[in-house]
């Protein structure tokens, strides 16, 4: 007997929002039989993971520092997906717009302007938007597939920025270690819950949120944007430009994702080093997916991107769990969540395949 | 609104709940009614890396061991330089831990940071030259084994070239590199380096095709200055010989391992945790040896002639009674420069700073 998968002819709305939520569920039943076979009290273990993190205001802006990277990048790329444009890329965007931000951080070093920091938020823009211009000129031009270019020039990005501090940047006074100097005051995001390093790039964030919400619901680039990713051929029949929203998807994501990179070097990070985000550009892939590609649902998914990171943290010093329980949990979520979105569409059908009916009426 | 919208809403409410009742607790750190210290660690590798990380873990274990019931170790791994691993500090100092080493050159600044918001916890930070009153600093002299290595390798190699797996061109490889050639020259002079920088401290791939690389160029002898066993065991497959890091590599190459420049905290770090106990910690800066036992040498090889193991006995015997120095002047650099006088030794100022190659080694320090 074979097993098939048949699609379901009416999918609910409620469990496509609904089925991030189960996924959830399934990894916290999962992350309780793990712990048992760890040899920890599973109920102590998901609290010391989920709960301890952010069981204090301590906990709860180091969340927000974690997730604020994730949510902006994955906010972007959310953009592109549903337009079926596929930018893979976002690590090497932000790293490019790290670099432009902080550049300008080491090229007036000494300044002492309040306008520095908002011109760096600019540059790492534009740094992001030229470097997601490449695969968009590409694919509009040559229809290159715009996944592999931005893929690819992610490692251009990362072998910039390693001959940059390892020669013109490198600190003077930092012993020939590859980074660059610490900025100054003036070039380093305010943090505005004070004993914290919560800074006001999370503010940034949740304006992204909002803007891009309000954007996706209301404007005609949010429409013309769905009715591309979901009917090709009905956009170019109601004449939208395609590459026009090609462009746009690029340079939104592109956008957001080299801002994030200057929020990283301008924040937390304070300097430009060799490892500028671990991995931010791939993880909001997952965020974008388990925010079902909707800016809110992004929020949500990216402060719980953070969380496992944390809760790893938490794991390692208080039940000294092994570092590799993080990649773990993150593993199941995006599992569960993909497994989960199969349940939802399709049907599980045990025997031969039914008989097509064929059904009177306007089909969907 | 749409349906999508209301559900965010919901969502939104919920969370600015939890916030500012969470708030309302403060800070729920888990008080330490234990009596026990608490000591923390942070890693740069995973402890199973066999080299770096693993050595240093060796040395939390002895603290278990020498101080049983009286201690609680506790430590995090694989922790990014960045933000990350100011959260991770961050965290062990305030979830009530009281001495916390740190265990990469990356985690200087925060370190120090972090340092600075707590100021009833002792920190240690590893390679770096950033202190503060609460922060000290502790390193090896590794390049008093690079040293012993180095006679070793100037003796064994046929090919006359030595092939070098090193991480990031900061002094303190330079001063391994350096160390190296000037002993294994000291007995063969026609002993040159060839170097591969890595950019990483522990990527077993890029190590393994460094170590490629430098054998397909006529290397016989393999040095490293990363953390995995991978160059121990190309070496081994390719029927050369190679020099472990940081701890003894001999099960990842038997026949290729000539012995390796191990790096024991364990002495250091049992002996800080003590003093933070008795309340006779202080911050400063260690750099520890042969002499003190930091560093020691693994079992050399059965392959190698009893003179040559004579010589390297000697020579490590020597440099911890004084009467021999890794750095015995003249050194020159690699335009022929005298940078140290006949007669003399490079000072540890020098050797903390060394950002040039001396005579022997090929090719040029990454700018």
């Amino acid at each position: 007997m074979a097993i098939r998968l048949e699609p379901r002819g009416e999918v609910s709305q409620g469990m496509i929002y609904g089925s991030p939520l189960v996924a959830v569920a399934a990894t916290l039943v999962s992350g309780l039989v793990l712990f048992a076979i760890l040899g920890v009290s599973p109920l102590d273990a998901l609290f010391t993971f989920f709960i301890s993190p952010v069981s204090s205001l301590d906990g709860w802006t180091e969340l927000f520092v974690k997730a604020t990277p994730l949510v902006l990048i994955a906010v972007g790329l959310s953009f592109g997906f549903q337009a079926n444009v596929w930018n893979i890329g976002a690590e090497g965007q932000l790293t490019i717009g790290a670099l432009a931000g902080g550049g300008l951080a080491l090229l007036f070093f000494e300044a002492e302007s309040v306008l520095l920091l908002p011109a760096m938020m600019i540059a790492g823009i534009l740094g992001g938007m030229a470097w997601a211009a490449i695969p968009a000129f590409l694919k509009t031009k040559y229809n290159t597939n715009e996944i592999l270019t931005s893929l690819m020039l992610v490692y251009v990005g990362l072998l910039v920025l390693s001959w940059l501090i390892h020669g013109p940047w490198k600190s003077p006074d930092g012993m020939n270690f590859p980074e660059s100097r610490l900025f100054h005051d003036q070039a380093t995001l305010p943090v505005f819950v004070s004993e914290t390093r919560l800074h006001i790039g999370w503010l940034i964030a949740l304006a992204v949120v909002l803007t891009s919400w309000i954007v996706m619901a209301r404007h005609i680039i949010g429409f013309q944007v769905k009715v591309i990713g979901m009917a090709p051929m009905a956009a170019r029949f109601a004449g939208f430009n395609e590459n026009k929203v090609i462009w746009i998807a690029l340079m939104i994501s592109g956008g957001l994702a080299g801002f994030a990179g200057m929020i990283e070097v301008s924040g937390p990070i304070g300097k430009i080093q060799p490892m500028i985000s671990p991995g931010y550009g791939f993880t909001a892939i997952i965020v974008a997916f388990l925010g079902r590609l909707h800016p809110v649902g992004v929020l949500f998914a990216g402060m719980l991107m953070a969380l496992t990171y944390l809760g790893g943290d938490a794991a390692q010093i208080e039940l000294n769990l092994p570092n590799a329980v993080t990649g773990v949990f993150q593993g199941m979520l995006l599992f569960y969540l993909l497994a989960s979105d199969v349940l939802v569409k399709y049907q599980i059908r045990l025997g031969p395949s039914a008989p097509i009916v064929f059904k009177a009426g306007p089909s969907k | 609104m749409n349906k999508s919208s209301l559900i965010g809403i919901g969502l939104a409410v919920v969370l600015i709940i939890a916030l500012l009742s969470s708030v309302g607790q403060g800070p729920s750190e888990k008080a330490k009614d234990d009596g026990k210290l608490s000591v923390g660690f942070v890693y740069v590798g995973p402890i199973g890396d066999h080299g770096w990380t693993y050595e240093h873990n060796e040395g939390r274990l002895a603290i278990e061991k020498a101080l049983g019931e009286k201690v609680k170790t506790t430590y995090v791994e694989k922790v990014p330089y960045g933000p990350d691993s100011e959260r991770v500090i961050g965290k062990l100092a305030s979830s009530g831990t009281d001495l916390i080493f740190t265990t990469s050159f990356g985690y200087m600044d925060p370190t120090i940071k972090v340092a600075k918001k707590y100021p009833n916890v002792k920190f240690e930070h590893a390679t770096g030259y950033k202190r503060s009153d609460n922060t000290a600093t502790y390193s090896g002299r590794f390049y008093e084994g690079r040293h012993v290595a180095g006679l070793i390798a100037g003796k064994m190699t046929k090919t006359n070239t030595i092939g070098y797996v090193a991480s990031f061109p900061i002094p303190e490889v330079i001063r391994g590199i350096n160390a190296t050639i000037l002993a294994a020259r000291s007995v063969n002079p026609d002993v040159k380096i060839k170097v591969i920088w890595v950019s990483s401290w522990f990527d077993p791939g890029k190590e393994a095709d460094a170590a490629k690389a430098l054998i397909d160029q006529g290397a016989d002898v393999l040095f490293q200055h990363t953390d995995s066993p991978a160059p121990v065991q190309v070496a081994e497959k390719r029927g050369i010989w190679a020099l472990g890091q940081a701890s003894d590599m001999r099960q990842f190459g038997p026949k290729a391992h000539l012995t390796a420049i191990i790096d024991d905290w364990a002495p250091y770090y049992v002996a800080r945790t003590k003093a933070v106990m008795n309340k006779t910690w202080t911050s400063g800066d260690t750099w520890g040896g042969f002499k003190s036992g930091m560093v020691r040498m693994a079992p050399y090889n059965k392959a190698i002639p009893a003179d040559v193991v004579a010589l390297a006995e000697k020579a490590r015997k020597g440099i911890i009674d004084g009467s021999v120095h890794a750095f015995q002047g003249p050194i020159k650099d690699q335009a022929g420069k005298v940078v140290v006088k006949a007669g003399e030794r490079a000072s540890d100022k020098m050797l903390l700073g060394m950002n040039f190659y001396v005579e022997g080694v090929d090719g040029s320090i990454p700018k």
